[in-house]
């Protein structure tokens, strides 16, 4: 077996490449982020958060190492194991974990914090990818086979709920692009686009108008299918599935007034119009959109970025980094940064379809899925295109839980892929 | 079939990244009203500081408040100033002056505003302001100076600085920007969050030059800055500032309570300053002469200073043997068997003689029993248990506590309790007759003017106190600290206090404190001399009046001034007077007190005496010398009048 050959060789140094290419953009613009021309400290400086970001990339560094030096098939025999674990961790954190920022998820050790709940989405991949990699599951037929997958994600996100921290939750949605690539029917993505969409109108207009369009477009549907299609049973999918809709319209309000806290209504409320609310929940939304806007199409250039610094956004260097990347570089940096995560997205995609075994595939598109889902809705959060939800930008916001989260997720799979001349296909 | 389905997957994801595109194409480029570069105009934010809270005392009179002033900023890069002489003439500073000012600025940031002139006054700033239109690169900022009506209260207000840079550093939320103000000390200090109101943010639009264009926006998302909250004091300025002027040539301090409400009447740290000086351009100098001073000006002495209670503290030993039982207010104890020393006195057949005539050898006998009150035979452990008991009674008259006023640094004092002495001795290695000294208020103990005065403002109020405080009230509602409105209770009887109160009663009247009596009103006192080991004794005297429905308690402490009758009864009760009739009869007393100069016994550490007779004078020291008045009394190196305004 050649297995010794030297891993370099195999590993695919494109996303290698685009992983360092975010690294370092990220590290310079957490630097800016937090650079405070009255009290000047270094980029190396620990005392900032940019020092400590290089710390944390440092130690990145060692993990990879040891991610790739261990045997591929570490991955595939122990991910239930480290699910448990994880799980093990998530319960921990719910009686021994430190309070910050009102979320009760954060194991203190020393002066650094760790969040398990980070780590959740890696043991989800695993087990996910592990439990169809039997050739007998199919998610094309059998219904029954959809509740272990079920289970799998509702165990940690339970967890996570129950220490306030909501926002990592949502990112368990990414989960419906490997199911749909595994054969789940594709209305079932469509039906939560739409659920989405419908949220968004019914909290825009009187519900009364919608429940009305959405009769007209079914009567509309019903009257031209049978002249597009020669399908049977057309007529009562199209009348329940009009029904659900407007079911779902007079349940929004309901959820909305019933469901959810008032802060996450107001982040909702929020996207919708900004100007609702200026100085509360929407100054978030507005000045990060100042601040992006305000870079115009070549920035301002390094350090010379005005509203990101003090108070102007919210959590510059973690949640909001993006704002400094488009204040300072403009939208050439932006977009930069925008073309980076698609091409690295789409490579793990592309990647993912030459595996041989379905393991490996999987665990490919839950790591695209992931870092897709995080790259939306923060960029989309800071270019008010989605509600204010506090979730990091992979590879850029600073923090050492998330960046290694993302780089264990990241490089288990291209040590998986490295081996993958080695490996038989099982289906 | 299923494989082709990664192109919608992948096409999804461009989809996404496209919408981004157009998104951040749209924000960054085609809108208008976020771009800076597109347009002439620019963005600036502007922070609008508010003024300070003022502080009220409690009549109403304003002690602090604002005087409008202006900073010059300069933009290094942008300054262009041709005319250097003309433009130093117009500013009135030298040549060299302006250099380090623009080096440092320059230092600081080449492209950021920074402070070029600080406080100029509005006379200075309307005169310049014309002509620095010659000049780009230079801004005005408006800015605020403290200002106090009268020159005292120094050390209790505090005063307001530029932030440190290490205080910029530790803040928690980047609230302080570098050359930004906080209260550094007393009052301003510990109500800094109430004091400095709600930041304004105004985006303004300037165009290249800095030229104001407008408002950003119609100034949609400005916010209003908001004005500190007044605070209210319970001092009485009027009080305040005539036992200043009783403590002028002394060091030593005046605490005043409103027995009644636990309010500070008046706070006196002798020698003083006047806070005015803090609050100017020349902040850094005469800070620094302050600081050098030897005798200590900024030494909030009422709360940090640190002595032994004399007999003052025979008051709460009388109390808490009649609590628990080891005297009733008819025993009575003679000198014998007593290894203490006394002054002749009549006999102490009661409690009230006892404290009237301040017999060491009676309180000798009082704590003797409150020690040896349990069963225990082996006295080394009687005095073990004894002492923690005894400790346990003390601490709630407010000794060896913090009492929890809103001044910093308070300091907590000394109350030994077994643990203490087992530290020196080791455990059950000593008894009564090692710490007996405690029973007169010497050996370990260690109080502040504060709680002396506070241990009066208990007996006044015949058991409880609530905590002594400077603000009793907060904006314009008043709103007053709950834990200000929290009666603490003594632990002693209401009854128990009558005997004691009969012999404060009797020693201002015929005892240890009667040459300074004031005609008309009960005054209920006790003096005492607390030891100094090096020089002179400090004299000390605690007293409420009226002794029927006390209004205010009091607290007197002079350094280097002998016995408690000689400097502090007087001063204590001249101010008692005052504060009840707004008027003094006894214009003798009055004067010698005015008069009076103890600052020249002060023995500096490490400082050598001014030229005097008694120069010289070293321990050990004959009898006499000290007696000897110094025949040109030296002035010190600073008075403790109030210094002057520095212009
Ligand atoms: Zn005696």
């Amino acid at each position: 077996m050649p297995e010794n050959k030297p891993i370099t060789k195999n590993v695919d140094w494109i996303v290698v490449l685009i992983y360092i290419a975010c690294l370092a953009i990220g590290w310079v613009n957490i630097y800016a982020a937090v650079y405070n021309p009255e009290v000047q400290t270094s980029m190396f400086d620990v005392s900032n958060n940019a020092g400590k970001q290089l710390m944390w990339i440092g130690t990145a560094a060692l993990l990879i190492v040891c991610i790739l030096v261990i045997d591929y098939k570490f991955y595939e025999t122990f991910s239930f194991i480290i699910y448990a674990v994880v799980i093990a961790l998530l319960v921990l954190v719910l009686f021994a974990g430190s309070n910050i920022n009102g979320s009760r998820s954060w194991i203190k050790i020393g002066a650094f914090s760790l969040q398990p709940a980070e780590f959740s989405k890696l043991a989800i991949s695993l087990a996910i990818a592990k439990y169809l990699s039997d050739p007998a599951i199919s998610l094309t037929r059998k219904l029954k086979d959809y509740y272990p997958i079920m289970g799998i994600i509702a165990l940690p996100a339970f967890l996570i709920l129950l220490s306030n921290e909501t926002g990592s939750m949502l990112v368990f949605a990414s989960f419906a692009v490997v199911l749909y690539r595994e054969g789940m029917p594709g209305f079932i993505p469509a039906i939560g686009m739409v659920m989405a969409a419908l949220l968004i109108i019914t909290l825009l207009f009187v519900k009364w108008y919608i429940a009305g369009a959405i009769i007209i477009i079914a009567g509309l549907a019903i009257w031209i299918m049978p002249v597009m299609t020669r399908r049977r049973g057309g007529l009562w999918a199209t009348i329940l599935v009009s029904l659900v809709m407007i079911g779902i319209v007079f349940g929004v309000d309901f959820f909305m007034n019933n469901v959810l806290q008032k802060h996450q209504r107001g982040r909702i409320m929020v996207l919708l119009d900004p100007d609702s609310d200026p100085r509360g929940i929407g100054w978030n939304v507005i000045q990060s959109k100042i601040a992006i806007g305000s870079g115009g199409f070549a920035g301002k250039g390094f350090l010379q970025g005005t509203q990101t610094k003090f108070d102007f956004v919210p959590e510059q260097s973690t949640d909001f980094i993006f704002c400094t990347v488009g204040e300072e570089h403009g939208f050439i940096g932006a977009a930069i940064v925008v073309f980076l995560f698609v091409c690295l997205i789409s490579r793990l995609v592309i990647l993912a379809e030459r595996q041989r075994s379905r393991f490996a595939r999987v665990y490919g598109y839950c790591v695209a899925g992931i870092i897709f889902f995080h790259f939306m809705i923060n960029v989309g959060m800071t270019i008010g295109l989605m509600p204010v939800i506090g979730i990091p930008l992979p590879f850029f916001s600073y923090g050492g839980s998330s960046l290694w989260s993302f780089s264990i997720l990241l490089f288990i799979f291209l040590k998986i892929d490295a081996q993958r001349p080695f490996t038989l296909s099982r289906g | 079939m299923l494989e082709n389905r990664r192109f919608v997957i992948i096409g999804f994801f461009s989809l996404v990244g496209l919408i981004y595109l157009l998104r951040l194409f749209y924000l960054q480029v085609l809108d208008e009203s976020y771009s800076i570069e597109s347009s002439s105009n620019s963005i600036k934010r502007v922070i609008e500081i508010p003024f300070r809270g003022q502080i009220y005392d409690r009549t109403g009179k304003l002690i602090v408040y604002n005087t409008p002033v202006y900073d010059l900023l300069v933009t290094p890069r942008k300054a262009r100033v041709e005319d250097t002489l003309r433009f130093c003439q117009v500013l009135g500073i030298e040549r060299r002056d302006f250099d380090s000012l623009m080096a440092a600025a320059a230092a600081y940031s080449p492209f950021k505003p920074s402070l070029f002139l600080r406080q100029l006054s509005k006379e200075d700033f309307a005169s310049i302001q014309d002509v620095m239109v010659d000049y780009s690169g230079f801004e005005f900022a408006k800015s605020s100076l403290r200002t106090y009506t009268a020159p005292t209260l120094a050390n209790t207000l505090g005063y307001v600085s530029e932030i440190t840079r290490s205080q910029l550093e530790k803040q928690e939320e980047p609230y302080y920007r570098q050359s930004d103000y906080i209260g550094q000390s007393g009052i301003e200090k510990i109500y800094e969050n109430e004091l400095r109101g709600k930041r304004g943010t105004k985006f303004v639009m300037q165009n290249v030059a800095g030229v104001y264009k407008g408002p950003w926006k119609n100034g949609e998302l400005d916010t209003m800055a908001v004005a500190g909250e007044n605070l209210y004091t319970g001092i009485d300025l009027e009080v305040q500032q005539y036992a200043d002027s009783l403590m002028v040539n002394k060091v030593g301090s005046v605490v005043a309570i409103e027995p009644k409400t636990g309010q500070i009447i008046s706070m006196v740290s002798a020698p003083t300053y006047d806070p005015n000086i803090l609050a100017s351009r020349h902040f850094s100098k005469n800070f620094a002469a302050l600081a050098r001073n030897p005798y200590k000006p900024l030494f909030n002495r009422p709360v940090m200073a640190s002595y032994r209670p004399g007999s003052t503290f025979k008051l709460i030993q009388a109390l808490i043997g009649l609590q628990a039982g080891v005297i009733t207010p008819e025993s009575g104890f003679t000198h014998a068997n007593c290894p203490m020393g006394c002054h002749v006195h009549p006999a102490t057949s009661t409690v009230a003689l006892g404290v009237m005539h301040s017999c060491n050898p009676y309180f000798y006998n009082v704590f003797r029993r409150l020690i040896y009150k349990n069963n225990i035979t082996n006295t080394f452990r009687a005095s073990a248990v004894g002492l923690d008991d005894w400790h346990d009674k003390m601490s709630k008259f407010g000794i060896g506590q913090r009492l929890g006023i809103d001044l910093p640094s308070e300091y907590k004092g000394n109350l030994p309790n077994k643990k203490y002495y087992d530290r020196f001795y080791g455990e059950y290695r000593w008894k009564f007759s090692n710490i007996y000294s405690l029973s007169i208020g010497e050996g370990e103990l260690l109080i502040t003017p504060l709680k002396m005065a506070n241990v009066a403002a208990i007996i006044a109020n015949r058991g409880y106190y609530y905590t002594p405080h400077v603000i009793h009230g907060i904006g314009d509602k008043k709103y007053v600290k709950p834990e200000f409105l929290e009666r603490h209770d003594s632990g002693v009887d209401p009854r128990h206090f009558d005997p004691v109160i009969e012999g404060m009663i009797g020693a201002v009247e015929g005892g240890t404190a009667r040459r300074s009596r004031v005609e008309g009103i009960t005054i209920a006192g006790k003096t005492g001399t607390s030891q100094n080991k090096k020089g002179d004794d400090s004299s000390i005297f605690i007293a409420f009046a009226p002794a029927d429905d006390p209004k205010i308690a009091i607290a007197v402490f002079v350094e280097y001034a002998g016995a408690g009758g000689s400097a502090a009864a007087p001063i204590a009760n001249l101010v008692i007077e005052k504060y009840l009739t707004r008027k003094v009869t006894n214009k003798a007393l009055e004067e010698r007190m005015l008069k009076a100069d103890f600052m020249s016994k002060v023995i500096l550490p490490g400082v050598k005496k001014p030229v005097t007779t008694d120069s010289t004078r070293k321990k050990p020291v004959p009898a006499d010398s000290v007696k000897k008045k110094p025949a040109a009394p030296a002035k010190p190196v600073v008075s403790n009048r109030p210094v002057a305004v520095n212009p």
